[in-house]
């Protein structure tokens, strides 16, 4: 589990040495090693030291975290801050529900660990609009009605502001390809791609 | 009466592009705990010991909940029977099936955790073989529908021109974008709020008081965005009613989240079928004999069955009609209905037979159909309360270019590719059942209308308002529609294409009687009647007026026969060499009444073809039969259409009210969207290559055989 540590005063990797020194001295004997490893105590050991400091931006706002290193970004996002607009479909990376922008790059967060975004700037879909004002793309989505149930519309609207940010929406067929990592089941895609494509013939910056 | 041609947006768009929807796991309670589970991973036998004791001392581990340590659930003290009671028995039915639920603080603990767990098995033998069990005898098959015969059986026979076919579907997954789950807490003994995904709120709220022998009103069910259902989420499926207990045991709040594999066996599937049509005519193309014998999968420890063979009982003017349908009983998890249910199922076998016969009777398939519609339906001797499927043809025809296609199948080509085109027809139930509605008109002008009913994503709250919208002349923006909740007044599960039928009606009497007491507080007060219902209640001193109004199921069923039409137009490209099918052009014709709410109609008809696509093209749960496994559980590898599958789609409303269905004129929809796709891709396959496939998906090795 992470949590929000402001202080920063996480524990260092000599802290994890010492206590792992501490661990092997008190546990001389082979006997006494495989007792505790039988009852767990290495698990619970391990507890003190499991978690990582982590300095990470989501939507503008920094972030000094403490997290194990399993935790995917994914999970740090929807469990610990909160930010439950970024949706989990998959956990594999194949559905794209979970796509948030790396330092503006599209990312499926699930298939990221929160600890390898060390320094980076996430946006998620919380922080693509100003305010009250909708992000063009969001904005687009509604008028085309480019969603139905609206689970795997958070990931549409990432991978898609991106996908005009990269260049690949210069027609059907590109906007159809490169958003193809994009799963939805209730199969609003021609509303998205029309969504897309309108935005993209707008030329407002996005 | 004259609904909105406006284009209005949905009333709950801002929440969805946003982010804000609030989708059944992402409410944070305090002390809030993560559930993994552990399933079997044998198909077959008993459960002979768990060790949990590395699991239980995990960290972060509060408990590890399986048959061994029953969490207390008065209702299940019986032990066995249907449906499944989780945890109440050593017995393993099938592969991938919930035996210990681990609680942790943390999502990654319990993660851990459950892989910690040692499952012992005493093995049993199995089978999940679908195809090999319908000829094998000592497999027991049970009566799925009673027999139907009208006229003479097997007619088809004796006809002047025959056609007799088998046609094949595999297992099918819903996979709704949001993985399955639930969160709950209980507030004291006997309280429990759950929030849930699910399809019907009260038909939980009801499961679960059943289960733990507790009073209804215990029972809070919340689930008001929902991420899909697609019909996974019409039942309170074992896995919650663990989670359930297992708050119970730990007694703080407990949130399980499936994986995404686990969703190929915990929660339903569109079961296989294995189906036999006869069609007789005569050589001008009369129908003289349909013959529909239907074999479904269900499993051993409860039953399923559906519509297969339903829509060949009317769809077309034939005197002689018999039909059959047997379900059997694998060792695999238990099916649900999956949008278009089996009627979806038949129409693919019926209306790929319709074109055979067709291209044998060397007649235009549309030419066919339309000789063979009948005007009254043919089953119950009745009108239909309306039917306006020959408009439908004629407008689709055009839409897509009818015109271009030649009768002699591969008769066009573009490059590598051979071009077909190919037409079916869907067709389902427009019943309507009883609803509750709770109206709430306030000075300040807004309108508060409440019902449990669900949205899992037509834009069942859009159409709401708008009904509401209309009948009481009140802004879109003035007016709030709340569902999802089991303490609001009751309705029925979304499923059926009929919450907006069923729903809309007691909106539709909740605005009436609303404008009736209007009316009468304004005679009151002297004024006209005819003033605005702020003035009305400002005059009356009067903060807000509250209706509620319960609507009755429809009555005319035994002078009517009500039903929807969809009418499917594809062309296809099939490639030269690699076998592949590109579904290149789509029209899809709805005759389902008056259109509520344009915007969210066209998106629920687009959705349903591309959940045909995929049916048609690509969709195929694998089993390995002798692990009795799925092999292909991921998205990866079981392949739902995506963007680059999906071309334009031209969606057509007749847009005519049917006002013996219900009081807006409006039929359901979300069934015929998809019933019937799959047929006519087929049909447009046959008409490119000359080449009939009859087993779904059409893959390109299917293609390229032979």
């Amino acid at each position: 589990m992470s949590e929000i540590d402001n202080n920063q005063s996480g524990d260092t990797r000599r802290d994890f040495l010492k206590k792992t020194s501490l661990f092997t001295a008190l546990s001389l004997t082979p006997l006494t090693v495989l007792k505790a490893a039988d009852n767990k105590v290495d698990e619970r050991f391990a507890e003190l030291f499991e978690k990582i400091p982590l300095n990470l931006k989501v939507n503008n706002k920094a972030y000094s975290l403490k997290v194990e290193p399993r935790v995917t970004l994914l999970d740090l996002l929807r469990e610990e801050l909160d930010l439950t607009g970024t949706k989990k479909g998959c956990d594999h990376g194949q559905c794209g529900a979970c796509t948030v922008h790396v330092d503006g790059a599209r990312v499926n967060s699930c298939l990221s660990l929160a600890v390898m975004n060390e320094g980076k700037s996430v946006t998620t879909i919380e922080g693509l609009a100003k305010g009250e004002e909708l992000h063009p793309m969001q904005a687009a989505f509604i008028k085309h009605d480019g969603f139905q149930c609206g689970y795997c519309t958070p990931g549409q609207i990432m991978s898609a502001v991106a996908c005009v940010r990269e260049g690949h929406a210069n027609s059907k067929e590109e906007i159809r390809e490169y958003m193809s990592g994009n799963i939805c089941r209730c199969g609003a895609y021609p509303n998205i791609v029309d969504a897309i494509q309108e935005v993209k013939e707008k030329g407002t910056a996005i | 009466m004259d609904f909105f041609v406006d284009e209005n947006d949905r009333v709950d768009g801002i929440e969805k592009v946003t982010g804000k929807a609030k989708y059944f796991a992402e409410f944070k309670l305090p002390g809030l705990t993560y559930g993994v589970l552990v399933p079997s991973t044998i198909t077959k036998g008993k459960i002979t010991a768990i060790d949990i004791k590395a699991a239980k001392n995990a960290p972060g581990v509060l408990d590890v909940l399986s048959h061994l340590n029953k969490p207390s659930a008065a209702g299940y003290e019986a032990g066995g029977g249907s449906p499944m009671k989780i945890f109440y028995t050593d017995e393993v039915f099938f592969n991938g099936q919930p035996v210990a639920l681990v609680v942790a603080d943390t999502f990654e603990r319990a993660t851990y955790a459950a892989t910690l767990v040692k499952v012992s098995y005493e093995k049993a033998a199995f089978n999940t073989d679908f195809k090999k069990s319908i000829a094998d005898a000592s497999v027991a098959k049970k009566q799925g529908q009673p027999p139907y015969v009208r006229g003479v059986a097997d007619a088809y026979k004796t006809a002047e021109v025959k056609v007799e076919q088998t046609y094949e579907m595999p297992v099918e997954t819903h996979n709704p974008m949001e993985l399955h789950g639930i969160i709950a807490d209980w507030r004291t003994n006997d309280q429990v709020t759950v929030y849930a995904k699910t399809q019907g709120v009260k038909a939980a709220q009801a499961t679960i008081a059943n289960v733990f022998k507790i009073p209804q009103e215990n029972i809070q069910v919340k689930s008001e965005f929902v991420g899909g259902g697609f019909g996974m989420a019409l039942r309170t499926w074992p896995l919650e009613i663990a989670t359930i207990m297992a708050s119970k045991q730990v007694k703080r709040p407990v949130k399980l989240v499936i994986t995404r594999d686990q969703m190929f066996t915990m929660v339903g599937n569109r079961p296989a079928a294995y189906q036999k049509i006869g069609l007789g005519a005569t050589k001008d193309g009369k129908i003289t004999g349909i013959t529909h014998t239907a074999f479904g999968q269900t499993s051993t420890y409860e039953n399923f069955t559906e519509g297969v063979v339903t829509m060949s009982k009317f769809m077309y003017a034939s005197e002689n009609v018999n039909t059959n349908y047997y379900v059997v009983p694998l060792d695999m998890s238990v099916p649900i209905w999956m949008r278009g249910p089996g009627e979806a199922t038949g129409a693919f076998a019926l209306e790929s037979a319709i074109d055979e016969m067709a291209h044998a009777l060397d007649m235009d398939p549309l030419e066919f159909r339309i000789k063979n519609d009948p005007e009254t339906d043919p089953m119950k001797n009745i009108p239909f309360s309306s039917k306006n499927i020959k408009e439908a043809y004629k407008l689709g025809a055009e839409k897509i270019g009818w015109n271009n296609r030649k009768n002699k199948p591969g008769s066009i080509t573009e490059g590598p590719w051979k071009i077909g085109y190919g037409v079916s027809i869907g067709v389902f139930n427009a019943s309507r059942g009883r609803a509750t509605v709770k109206g709430i008109l306030n000075a300040n002008g807004s309108l508060i209308l409440q019902s449990a009913t669900s949205d899992i994503g037509p834009g069942t709250g859009t159409g709401m308002v708008l009904i509401a919208s209309r009948l009481m002349n009140i802004p879109v923006e003035k007016i709030t529609f709340e569902l999802g909740d089991s303490s609001l007044p009751p309705a029925p599960s979304q499923g059926g294409s009929t919450t907006l039928s069923t729903v809309g009606t007691a909106v539709n009497d909740v605005c009436v009687s609303l404008k009736a007491t209007i009316a009468e507080l304004a005679a009151n007060a002297n004024m006209s009647t005819t003033s605005n219902f702020v003035e009305v209640l400002k005059k009356n001193n009067l903060p807000m007026i509250e209706v509620t109004k319960q609507s009755q199921a429809n009555q005319q069923g035994k002078e009517y026969s009500m039903y929807s039409f969809s009418i499917h137009f594809v062309q296809v490209k099939v490639h030269n060499l690699t076998g592949v099918v590109k579904v290149s052009k789509i029209v899809s014709v709805g005759d389902s009444g008056k259109i509520i709410s344009p915007k969210t109609a066209r998106s629920q008809m687009v959705g349903g073809a591309v959940g045909g696509i995929g049916m048609a093209l690509t969709e195929e749960a694998l089993l390995d039969n002798r692990y009795g496994k799925y092999v292909n559980n991921n998205f990866a590898d079981y392949h739902v259409p995506v963007h680059a599958d999906v071309p334009e789609i031209d969606v057509i409303f007749i847009d005519k009210p049917d006002y013996i269905v219900n009081p807006m004129g409006a039929k359901g929809m979300g069934e015929i969207a998809l019933i019937g796709f799959a047929g006519a891709v087929a049909n447009a396959v046959f008409n490119a290559t000359g080449k009939r496939i009859r087993s779904l998906p059409i893959t390109p090795d299917k293609v390229l055989e032979g």
